[in-house]
């Protein structure tokens, strides 16, 4: 836990300014940044910018080694596995944006309540939290969604349930901190109301913690989320997701490699993007947290 | 030091505690559980009389302490698919799963924690750069697909390596890669930050300036200092390898605890996948159990507080 004075943020002239200076003194930030634009390109063009239908089949054209006219080959449908993979840019980023939005709204109110609050309901969140943090991730995202079935709006519930507990650690501690602040204080003294005071006065000022930790956490759960596909819980056929394309070339590993190379390398490049970009907005924004 | 030996099998034993009632609320979220216990060929007609068989229109604190009170003598069911005790079928797995671990913990120990070290010590050359590299491509590159990968790479085009099942140490070599590739990621990671903060130190330009030689700087000084985060994350993040395990062992046909989790999940049997998460949970308290006795050994501060 910071203590008061190492957790005040170091706030300079123009911030805007010195970030994007950093970005380009960044090679990694910007190698970052760029991979991540072109996946929402990717995601947003890919009705212009597919070659072809990635749901409808065709049966003269199965399992085609990659080639000229499929860069990336051909399924065991006879699908272009290059549109395909490009419109597996849409599920993995709507996955990975909706499930940060969900586990940052849970994980951010129960945070503030717990680091404003204290007392029982501190004890209760934090308690909750930290066996759930001490559970294998994916292995409690699975669970859940074998309870409440499978599809894509319950693994964006199941990823938001597991992963919830990330922010009520970073925002508690930094409401903890900044609790005893003047500023906090003053507003106290004026009779701000709690959700105002939260709103205003403390929300603000843990913004950038909780943006650096929801750009890496992106990652993780679109990752989290093909891994799930992969398993086979999660998005079902025939809507291309690379996690549950790589599921299909397992079949055909020993005969057509193309099948779960192309979709994955596009998954862990997606995840190195944003890991990427990630690093580079906590160095850039928040340097406290720089590991 | 027994205080906070106390202490700590303290929090362990409410922790596991917190797992149990964590399974029992777990499979009641949907609101009515009856239709995860059932088997699969069940008619709707007999649903009422598994209800009342299972005990689930009972009130929901009776069936709490009820099974507590069976999960602490051990019985947590029977498999739905198995007909035998949930509790032994998946403890029968456990070896080769700890098996596994073993030797994926000692590979990230003997690889990651020395290019870590390396890459700290030489920041900002070519090692440090290859260090970064490997990181972040091991923090990015998802298990399921280094696995399926390694098997096209080594088992079907090279031939070199068997691609599935549990036999001789050959079999041991792709598992082993794929479970170890994000952990061993992280904790070089780790390692380069915390040894990086240990070099800036006061005490390393003092034994530097005494003449000491640089691997006994390194060792005496850096490392005993740096290992503090270094085992707090070692510790950390080892339940996340029974996480990795369950994608590996399925991908392996590893005939261990995770594949047979998985399977219990797919195959809704879910007696089983309650001691599933039981016994993932007792483990993880166990490992974290042994980072804070390892505290004792590394660091005299908690030995004399």
């Amino acid at each position: 836990m910071p203590d008061a004075t190492a957790a005040q943020p170091a706030r300079f002239a123009a911030p805007r300014a010195s970030s994007w200076r950093a970005l380009r003194r960044s090679r990694t930030g910007l190698a970052g940044v760029v991979i991540v634009t072109a996946i929402v390109m990717a995601a947003t063009c890919a009705p212009w910018l597919a070659p072809s239908n990635p749901t409808a089949p065709v049966f003269g054209a199965i399992l085609n080694r990659p080639g000229p006219v499929h860069p990336f080959g051909t399924d065991q449908l006879g699908r272009d596995v290059l549109s395909r993979v490009i419109y597996g840019a849409r599920v993995a980023l709507a996955v990975g944006l909706t499930t940060v939005i969900a586990a940052g709204l849970i994980g951010c109110t129960l945070g503030l309540v717990s680091g404003y609050a204290g007392g029982w309901a501190d004890a209760a969140i934090t308690r909750i939290a930290d066996v759930q943090l001490s559970f294998p991730f994916i292995l409690l995202a699975l669970v859940v969604n074998a309870v409440i079935g499978a599809g894509l709006r319950n693994i964006i519930l199941s990823l938001a349930i597991a992963g919830w507990p990330l922010y009520v650690r970073v925002v508690r501690g930094e409401v903890l901190a900044l609790r005893h602040r003047e500023y906090v204080q003053a507003a106290v003294a004026v009779g701000a109301r709690p959700v105002r005071l939260l709103w205003r006065h403390v929300l603000p000022n843990v913004m950038t913690p909780i943006v650096v930790i929801s750009t890496l956490q992106v990652s993780q759960f679109i990752i989290a989320e093909a891994t799930i596909s992969f398993l086979g819980f999660g998005v079902q056929p025939p809507t291309p997701a690379w996690g549950s394309m790589v599921s299909d070339g397992r079949n055909y590993i020993f005969f057509a490699w193309w099948l779960a190379a192309f979709p994955g390398a596009a998954l862990a490049v997606t995840a190195l993007g944003v890991n990427l970009t990630g690093d580079w907005l906590r160095d850039a924004l928040d340097p406290r947290l720089r590991s | 030091m027994s205080r906070y030996l106390l202490g700590r099998l303290g929090q362990a034993a409410v922790a596991i505690f917190l797992a149990l009632t964590a399974v029992f609320f777990l499979v009641r979220i949907t609101g009515d559980p009856v239709i995860l216990f059932l088997p699969l060929d069940v008619q709707p007609k007999d649903i009422a009389q598994f209800r009342h068989l299972l005990g689930f229109d009972r009130p929901v604190w009776t069936q709490y302490v009820e099974f507590l009170g069976r999960a602490a003598r051990g019985d947590f069911g029977a498999s739905l698919r198995y007909r035998a005790p949930a509790l032994g079928l998946v403890l029968r797995r456990l070896p080769v799963t700890a098996e596994l671990a073993a030797v994926s913990l000692a590979v990230v120990a003997s690889v990651a924690v020395p290019v870590g070290i390396l890459s700290a010590r030489y920041r900002g050359t070519v090692v440090d750069h290859l260090g970064i590299t490997l990181t972040a491509a091991g923090q990015a590159v998802p298990g399921f697909w280094l696995g399926l990968m390694l098997i096209w790479v080594f088992g079907v085009w090279l031939r070199w390596l068997p691609v599935a099942g549990f036999g001789g140490w050959t079999h041991f070599v792709l598992p082993t890669l794929t479970l170890t590739a994000f952990y061993a990621a992280q904790i070089a990671r780790i390692t380069r930050s915390a040894v990086l903060d240990a070099l800036g130190q006061d005490y390393v330009r003092t034994a530097r300036a005494k003449g000491m030689r640089e691997i006994g700087v390194l060792v005496r000084h850096v490392l005993k200092n740096a290992a503090i985060p270094i085992v707090t994350v070692f510790g950390l993040n080892a339940g996340q390898l029974l996480g990795g395990a369950v994608v590996t062992e399925t991908i392996f046909a590893w005939p261990g605890m995770g594949a047979y989790i998985l399977n219990a999940l797919l195959g809704r049997d879910f007696p089983v996948v309650m001691v599933g998460v039981f016994c993932t949970s007792v483990i993880y308290v166990t490992m974290n159990l042994a980072v804070d006795l390892a505290y004792l050994w590394i660091d005299p501060r908690v030995r004399y507080a």
